[in-house]
């Protein structure tokens, strides 16, 4: 018998500003793209800003995990306010408090550094989507 | 006695699950910062939501130019539904197309390609920032 899995919901800010948003981002590029492909999905954070029928029902019927670049926790707040819950929330920042060798900078590419500190990070977060998407966490 | 420039609200999509979105938010990364530095300020568009009653009054206080990467126009319609109406709004695809130039594939690093397509529709924002003074 084989275990129905949920999709995983990975949403970072849309932040265009700060090299956290940047951060955010390329985390969830990574983990979508590298380390979690099939599982781990994203969407346009400003489509549940126009309140968009399909990306509402995509957070309404899966685990979201947000990733923000700031302490005004956008992601977060936008899934929120469409009536959807938050399963994991992370603040980009803290996965730099974890690991003070990889300083992120850079807005519209990021350095090396924080390439390195998204990976780092999205491997870390792999073990929480795989726990949400087996329904163990949440 | 000191001269209050009037600045141009730059709002883009920033949308992460297209290329069109990274386009937008490179573009106007551009004009923000080389183009029209002196002359635009920007603001997360989630923030909308997210902020305060200060940052809902972006597009009160700021002529504003949204930048859109799909013809959702997630830009425009949040912008218009949550802080006032843009002066201008602009849609990189559109954009593309008059200029003959090949939809981005890439979302997460342009090519070099895609990243001159994001060159041309920076200068077409800056051209409308330059608009929205003269008007």
């Amino acid at each position: 018998m084989s275990i129905k899995k949920n999709d995983v919901v990975v949403l970072p800010c849309s932040g265009i500003g700060k090299a956290y948003g940047t951060l955010a981002r390329e985390t969830a590029y990574e983990l979508v793209e590298r380390v979690r492909p099939g599982l781990a999905k994203l969407t346009c954070l400003p489509l549940l800003v126009i309140n968009d029928p399909q990306a509402k029902q995509l957070v309404m019927n899966n685990p979201v995990i947000t990733i923000d670049g700031c302490p005004k926790g956008c992601a977060h707040k936008s899934v929120e306010s469409v009536g959807a819950q938050v399963a994991k929330a992370y603040q980009a920042i803290d996965f730099y408090k974890a690991h003070k060798e990889l300083k992120p900078d850079g807005i519209t590419e990021l350095n090396d550094a924080g390439r390195r500190l998204a990976a780092v990070a999205a491997e870390e977060l792999s073990q929480v989507v795989d726990a949400l998407a087996a329904g163990e966490e949440g | 006695m000191a001269i209050e420039l009037m600045k141009v609200g730059i709002i883009s999509c920033s949308g992460e699950e297209l290329p069109g979105g990274t386009v937008s938010r490179i573009a106007c990364r551009k004009v923000l910062d080389d183009l029209r530095a002196t002359e635009t300020v920007t603001i997360c568009l989630p923030l909308f939501i997210a902020g305060d009653q200060g940052q809902r009054e972006f597009a009160s206080n700021y002529p504003t130019i949204t930048v859109d990467g799909c013809d959702k126009y997630c830009a425009k319609k949040s912008t218009e539904l949550l802080s006032g109406t843009p002066k201008k709004y602009i849609l990189v695809p559109e954009i593309l197309k008059r200029h003959g130039l090949e939809a981005p594939i890439h979302r997460r690093d342009l090519n070099e390609k895609e990243k001159a397509a994001a060159d041309v529709v920076a200068e077409e924002i800056a051209r409308a920032v330059d608009e929205v003074l003269n008007e």
